[in-house]
């Protein structure tokens, strides 16, 4: 089978991912299989099966949901707990198996179905629009255990939602037309087009691509790797997941430009694994590339200019998204952040000098290589040229994809989605920006509001400490343990907002949660912890009132409930009454 | 001209190569530090190193030394951060002192007292945490284990094994080893090893060896851990100078 040979169905992930679908779980078994197989210690096999949230060391059911706990796709996003729902109709507590391993449920971060509802994962599938009707019929296909193909096709039909398309999403070109360009005008002339047009990583970060070509192109090393980062996990980002859907072609036409300059053989990408529903149509339009002589070797009749590309799917990790962890991935370990200098440019994949752009990115490099820079600067800003790709979700009446100049306000972006009332937008998802009315005239640029991608909107109905609280336990569950401020410290941050929550804070928890989310931010590894308190702080200092509504009087309280923790006592010496009980 | 950094205004010489760790311990500068060990590749994970390098922080045991950086590192600031990530690693193990052999000879203890830390301030997790005792030489207590992994790169760099990995996600993060039943027992760990011994905390300990020496006669009832620190990195270089 084709598909097979194309799949690089050797890489460690894709190996135990076959084994999981085979065993429900990745056994002692299938690990020294593994080991013996790929020559690796033990343990190693095992700290990449226990490091993705997609891998298993029990077993599973047969059908296994995986809801999104997002606050757009997420279980809750309707009013109503449907993962809760589902649970008690079928017996089984999220987390766990039930006995008969028919059905597994559980949660997930942001699975990148943000405009299509509540959405959850089963057996991998991306299943949309849910609502309690779609649950219960649910309840009864797994009961009946119909096969998932004879599911209604429409619950898996993912509408792309494109609202506002401009710069990059009108255009989709010829295939090869942008690398027939660039073998004309040569790679010198290429790379100067890229820099010219003033392009920066459309992730987040805004690294000048450009200058992350040069530095690769002019880096030693016996080989040269382009890396296309399709991690997007910010929760509340999507867009990648439309691009990938539609705008593929553009997207590898990109990388292979890219190879052109730096001169690489071979390219990634790292395609997240919420995603792999998409994996056979970008394997489809890779085949078609090769066949028109686009990928492969001799591209497009030139003799020296050799390239193919490979997808490796991840395995549930939003710290895969850093292109450091990213690559560790790729490498088959756990997706670690490296110590950084040395950045990727330098030494990357295996060492070797290696570009990680992003998918837009990409894709906006193959349009400025066919179009010209002056194409790309004449819209945008003065430091953030061109346009930006935004995934709109939350309270508004459209959500999907948007794509706007740079430079355009918060304000524009909500009148267009249709946003009443609102109270705060998260920009940029969990790690970025939470922002109040007063900010709404702020643009989005990299000179302002930096965003990589995600808008969630929340209405004046939507409390905003739960919005914390659920950004709180993202952080806690995608930390990676590598370093004690960010392991530690967003466990820690978790339990503080939890005693916010609960009524039993005092103004010092509120200066603690302070001090805590600075320390953590301050003193972390990587991207992840250090933006992982952005939320609380922002919050504190955006809607203070929403803090300071909740605290108790008094000076002290203790972290637990004196009283509850007394119950164990009380039901082991049969007791009861008021002197069992502590006031409050 | 010679290649020097300042650190905390004391201008130092440092060697091509050169972390700002090496550089800072080769002239008698302590830098807090507790997953670094002279002579292992620095890993970065504990961050107690953490300096301050123009308005940036940055780890002294992953940082190349480069000349002209002007670095801050015995700080109240800094040393009051490190306090908390002390009370961190505290917290989300089992470190009850009094009760624990290693009390006197743990680096995390002997860091508590460098700082002044008087509480764990933080409500401690209480961890659920494997403890193997299949070997009949060495003890392994994984709720005291602090994931410096210190004996990860002790025993692949120089006990020349690969006995130790860290497992897990996050909180869930956790020491394994490589054996096929993930005992200590099916690995190929001696006493000798290099990472039976570099253990700062309680978790790796020799059994029926915790009380040869009584408290009061132990490591940091004698020396403070910025003593013990500058002297791992002097035998360090001794050994490396005899190579």
């Amino acid at each position: 089978m084709p598909i097979a040979a194309e799949s690089q169905s050797d890489h460690l992930l894709h190996v135990l991912y076959t084994l999981q679908q085979q065993h429900q779980h990745i056994s002692n078994q299938s690990i020294n299989q593994v080991a013996a197989e790929f020559n690796l210690p033990i343990s190693q096999v095992i700290a990449v099966a226990e490091f993705y949230s997609f891998f298993y060391r029990s077993p599973r059911g047969r059908y296994h949901l995986l809801f999104s706990n997002c606050t757009s796709c997420g279980y809750l996003a309707t009013g109503k707990n449907l993962l809760l729902a589902l649970g008690q109709r079928l017996g089984v507590v999220a987390g766990e198996t039930r006995a008969d391993e028919l059905v597994s449920i559980g949660e997930t971060s942001c699975i990148g179905m943000c405009d299509q509802g509540a959405a959850l994962l089963i057996n991998g599938l991306p299943m949309v629009g849910l609502d309690a009707d779609r649950i219960e019929q649910a309840a009864q296909l797994i009961t009946a255990e119909t096969p998932i193909e004879y599911w209604p096709a429409e619950w898996f039909y993912i509408e792309d939602h494109i609202h506002q398309p401009g710069l990059l999403l009108e255009n989709n070109g010829s295939p090869g037309d942008s690398l027939r360009v660039a073998l004309k005008c040569g790679a010198n002339e290429t790379l100067k087009k890229i820099q010219q047009s003033g392009l920066r990583g459309r992730g987040g970060a805004g690294f000048s691509t450009g200058k992350k070509w040069q530095f690769c192109r002019d880096a030693p090393g016996l080989e040269h790797y382009v890396i296309c980062n399709a991690d997007e996990g910010e929760p509340g980002t999507f867009k990648d997941r439309v691009l990938l859907q539609n705008y593929a072609g553009a997207m590898f036409e990109g990388m292979t430009l890219c190879a052109f300059v730096i001169g690489a053989e071979k390219g990634f990408v790292f395609l997240r694994g919420e995603y792999r529903y998409l994996l056979a149509h970008l394997q489809t339009i890779l085949r078609q590339r090769r066949q028109s002589g686009l990928l492969g070797k001799q591209i497009l009749g030139q003799n020296s200019f050799n390239f193919d590309i490979e997808i490796v799917v991840g395995a549930g990790a939003y710290i895969c998204g850093e292109e450091s962890a990213l690559i560790e991935a790729l490498e088959g370990k756990p997706g670690i952040p490296r110590v950084r200098p040395p950045f990727p440019v330098t030494q990357g994949y295996l060492g070797q000098p290696t570009v990680v752009n992003n998918v837009e990115t990409l894709i906006a490099a193959a349009h400025i290589n066919l179009h010209g820079s002056d194409w790309f600067t004449v819209i945008g800003t003065e430091k953030s040229t061109g346009s930006k790709i935004l995934s709109i979700s939350g309270d508004c009446l459209s959500p999907g994809v948007y794509e706007y100049p740079f430079g355009i306000s918060i304000q524009q972006v909500l009148d267009d989605c249709g946003a009443a009332n609102v109270q705060a937008v998260q920009v940029s998802g969990p790690s970025g920006k939470l922002l109040g009315a007063a900010d709404f005239k702020r643009k989005i640029s990299f000179e302002d509001v930096s965003c990589g991608g995600s808008l969630l909107i929340f209405s004046q109905h939507q409390d905003l400490l739960a919005v914390n609280r659920n950004f709180a336990n993202f952080f806690t569950h995608e930390s990676c343990g590598f370093c004690t401020p960010c392991r530690v410290g967003t466990q820690l941050l978790k339990n503080k907002l939890a005693k916010i929550i609960n009524g039993r804070a005092t103004v010092d928890d509120v200066a603690e949660i302070k001090h805590l989310g600075l320390l953590t931010n301050q003193y972390s590894h990587c991207g992840l912890g250090q933006t992982a308190a952005n939320h609380i702080l922002h919050s504190m200092e955006n809607f203070p009132d929403v803090f300071a509504g909740c605290l108790t009087d008094n000076s002290y309280t203790p972290q637990f409930d004196l009283d509850a923790a007394l119950e164990d006592a009380r039901q082991i010496t049969l007791r009861d009454d008021d002197a069992a009980h502590l006031k409050n | 001209m010679q290649n020097t950094i300042i650190i905390d205004g004391q201008e130092i010489i440092f060697k091509d190569g050169q972390t700002i760790m090496d550089a800072a311990l080769a002239a008698k500068i302590y830098i807090p530090h507790l997953c670094h060990y002279p002579g292992l590749t620095p890993h970065g994970n504990c961050k107690l190193c953490t300096v301050n390098l123009g308005g940036k922080s940055v780890s002294a045991c992953t940082t190349p030394a480069m000349s002209g950086q002007q670095i801050s590192n015995n700080t109240a600031e800094l040393n009051e951060a490190r306090t908390t990530v002390t009370q961190m690693l505290f917290i989300e193990g089992d470190h009850i002192c009094p009760s624990c052999e290693k009390t006197g000879n743990c680096k995390l203890q002997a860091m508590a007292y460098h700082l002044g830390m008087l509480d764990e301030h933080f409500s401690p997790f209480y961890p659920r945490r494997e403890i193997d005792a299949s070997h009949p030489a060495i003890l392994l207590d994984r709720s005291r284990c602090i994931l410096c992994d210190l004996c990860v790169r002790a025993s692949r760099e120089i006990d020349g094994k690969n006995v130790f990995a860290i497992a897990g996600r996050g909180i869930a993060a956790h020491l394994i080893v490589n054996s096929s039943s993930g005992k200590l027992v099916d690995s190929d760990i001696d006493v000798s090893d290099l990472a039976t011994n570099i253990c700062p905390v309680g978790a790796i300990l020799i059994k029926e060896q915790s009380y040869t020496i009584p408290i009061g006669k132990r490591i940091y009832d004698q020396q403070t851990i910025v003593e013990v620190g500058l002297q791992e990195a002097i035998s360090e270089k001794t050994k490396h100078d005899h190579d």
